[in-house]
């Protein structure tokens, strides 16, 4: 199944796709292949995510709040290494949900990008995130990606000018990652206006699928976030269930998001902040 | 030798560079491969305004005469070029000249960067300003410039460098700079700049990242470069006048590379004059325990930029390892990286030894007590005259003045008796 099934799928069923995030190899790469599962599988009643993000921990997180960054050091510290990623993406395929990678740019660039995405489309991956590259820098990649058929998952940002929105859409492919605040990742109390202001914006400019991240951490925010953007994106948040309560606190935890995006909350009007 | 040279007229040469020389990168602040701008798209609005408004500022009269009278009268421009016979003897003889970065307000070239930058952050009407630093020495640049030109000022320090350089934490606060202390990762160098840069992308609509090295996603490696330029072309017009003839060599260490890609560039079109940057060897390049990206390193990308640094096969970031904090870092700006490829610089390691020796050979035979990183230069300038001969003529950026590094030296010598005798030369 492609990302563009995954998410045409979920807009039949009127409801958004909840993608969910956790770093490879966290806490150790065993563990991980049951957090990956249980983020699926859900709780029996509710599935779990439709789409997982598995992150590649790396050394110098720029763009990741602590706890993310204390997950991808304790995976580091664990031992985990690049080529233990492809076992897990088809962990994830496996289990039935569309496996995409979320990685700094410097792990591929060392890995080779044409070596790394023939790796990532054998393992069954469809995409890859990249939060620290920007198409204009990207011509390696998208000669790789398009090459082993994989999608180009870019960021906007509440301070990307429309010129480019545009351009950005024009070069992804998949699904446009929102970025709903600046700053960086870690779960928030409320969702911010600029996501909403966002999506609207990034409409005009494409027909791609929008998820938005950065904040959401209950089936509350997943619900509003899933009424106006076509993807909920969680990260931290798994992060910290996996801390608290392990693989069955993660199952729950993905079941209540699940039945956040499948609440189907009255629309809410356009607001333009 | 006296302390001063008045023979250059500051007036000669012109600050902050003006127009595009054959040596700028792309528009995309390519320098062939290396550069770019490997960012979070959130901070690529801020970058195009900061380019944006340096293309104007350069060009701009009125900005280039206020940094020109700033670095005039504030930071004490032009810095004189210091002729060290003594110290030359030990360099095979060769006529070792000093550009006395050390002598400029702050005691480092890095007021040459901070002042032109910290003009540009009133121009675009930001208020607050954050920067990184390793040893201290552009944190209190930093700081200084912010105390000037009334703005906000937050410095990110490593933890284990808020602790080694006490002092200079307390010259920040004194400053009115807020400084904290990141604990995260190794809790040095390169971990400042990560939470620099998570600072940034949290705040940027009010916000300048006040970056301190020839490093980072452009404009900051041609833009540091620049600001820095009027090192190289002082000392080459201060050569000239004095020696009559130009240099065989230009010598500066390299972490991030800004004073050295400075002095370069005033030489980087006279084909005859060598450029040679010393990288931190640490405890040597077999050991691993190392700062040199360029003579060990491999491509990749950090902070904004790809050029040559630490990486392990799965390109994760090694930490640095140098005595000098200065140099205790795993990358190197993206000009440097173009240079060595090109060939037209060359690139070499000294160790925390051979700088530790330059250190003290220049402070016993000249007087000058030198910065531990400018010491690498030294020990590249004793190699290079040694290969040369007395016939040679060698220029040195002496960066920065060395009594952060007292406490350093202290141990190292064992010159007080509480510290631990731990160097193995007690001269």
């Amino acid at each position: 199944m492609s990302l563009h099934e995954v998410f045409r799928d979920c807009a039949a069923q009127r409801r958004a796709a909840l993608i969910g995030y956790l770093p490879a190899g966290f806490p150790t790469v065993p563990d991980s292949a049951e957090l990956f599962r249980a983020m699926v599988r859900g709780d029996g009643d509710t599935p779990g995510c439709d789409v997982v993000e598995i992150g590649i921990p790396y050394s110098d997180p720029v763009m990741d709040g602590p706890t993310i960054q204390a997950a991808g050091g304790e995976a580091l510290r664990n031992g985990f290494r690049v080529r233990q990623l492809f076992d897990l993406v088809a962990t994830v395929a496996e289990a039935g949900a569309a496996p995409v990678v979320m990685t700094y740019w410097n792990p591929v660039h060392r890995y080779g990008p044409d070596a790394f995405a023939r790796d990532l489309a054998a393992a069954g991956g469809l995409g890859v995130i990249t939060p620290d590259l920007i198409p204009d820098e990207a011509d390696e990649w998208l000669t790789a990606a398009r090459r082993y058929d994989l999608d180009r998952i870019f960021l906007v940002a509440p301070s990307s000018t429309d010129r480019r929105l545009a351009m950005t859409a024009e070069a992804g492919s998949g699904f446009l990652y929102a970025a709903s605040v600046m700053g960086v990742t870690g779960a928030r109390d409320s969702v911010s206006g600029s996501a909403r202001d966002l999506v609207r914006r990034t409409r005009e400019h494409t027909e791609l699928p929008i998820g938005v991240g950065l904040g959401v951490r209950t089936a509350e925010h997943a619900a509003e976030v899933g009424s106006f953007a076509d993807g909920v994106i969680v990260g931290s948040a798994f992060v910290s269930r996996v801390r608290r309560e392990g693989t069955t606190g993660v199952a729950e935890f993905a079941a209540e998001l699940g039945r956040g995006v499948r609440s189907n909350p009255a629309p809410v009007p356009e607001v333009v902040d | 030798m006296t302390a001063r040279d008045s023979e250059t007229s500051y007036e000669s040469v012109t600050p902050g560079g003006t127009g595009v020389s054959g040596h700028d990168p792309d528009s995309g602040g390519h320098f062939g491969s290396y550069g770019g701008r490997f960012m979070p798209e959130a901070l690529i609005a801020a970058q195009d305004e900061l380019a944006a408004e340096y293309d104007k500022a350069r060009d701009d009269p009125e900005f280039v005469a206020e940094l020109e009278r700033l670095l005039r009268d504030y930071a004490g421009r032009p810095s004189p070029l210091t002729e060290v016979e003594r110290f030359g003897a030990h360099a095979g003889g060769a006529r070792v000249l000093l550009k006395r970065e050390d002598l400029n307000h702050t005691g480092s070239h890095k007021i040459n960067n901070v002042l032109g930058q910290a003009l540009l952050v009133k121009r675009m009407g930001k208020r607050r300003v954050i920067a990184e630093t390793g040893a201290g020495q552009h944190g209190v640049a930093t700081a200084t410039a912010c105390a000037l030109l009334d703005l906000d000022c937050v410095i990110y320090m490593g933890a284990t460098d808020t602790r080694r350089q006490a002092l200079n934490v307390a010259r920040m606060r004194l400053l009115g700079a807020e400084v904290r202390p990141v604990e995260a990762g190794s809790a040095t160098l390169k971990d400042a700049i990560n939470e620099a840069l998570r600072d940034w992308v949290t705040n940027v609509a009010d916000t300048h990242y006040l970056l301190g090295t020839a490093a980072g996603a452009h404009p900051f490696p041609l833009m540091v470069r620049n600001l820095h330029k009027v090192i190289g072309e002082e000392s080459r017009e201060q050569v000239l006048r004095r020696t009559g003839r130009l240099p065989d060599a230009v010598v500066a260490c390299v972490g991030g590379g800004s004073n050295a890609i400075g002095i370069f560039h005033g030489f980087i079109d006279d084909p005859g004059v060598r450029l040679v940057g010393m990288e931190a060897g640490g405890h040597g390049l077999d050991s691993g325990e190392h700062g040199a990206a360029l003579t060990s390193g491999s491509p990749g990308t950090l902070h904004g930029a790809r050029s040559y640094l630490l990486q392990d096969e799965d390109g994760q970031i090694a930490e640095a390892y140098s005595i000098s904090a200065g140099l205790d870092y795993p990358g190197v700006g993206p000009e440097h990286a173009w240079l060595a490829d090109t060939g037209r610089a060359e690139y070499r390691a000294v160790t925390d030894e051979e700088a530790m020796h330059a250190f003290r050979l220049l402070s016993r035979t000249e007087g000058i007590i030198p910065a531990i990183e400018s010491a690498h230069a030294l020990a590249g300038a004793l190699r290079l005259g040694a290969e040369l001969g007395p016939e040679a003529v060698l220029v040195v950026s002496l960066s920065g003045r060395g009594d952060k590094d007292m406490d350093t030296a202290a141990h190292y010598f064992g010159l007080v008796p509480e510290a631990g005798i731990t160097g193995e030369d007690q001269g």
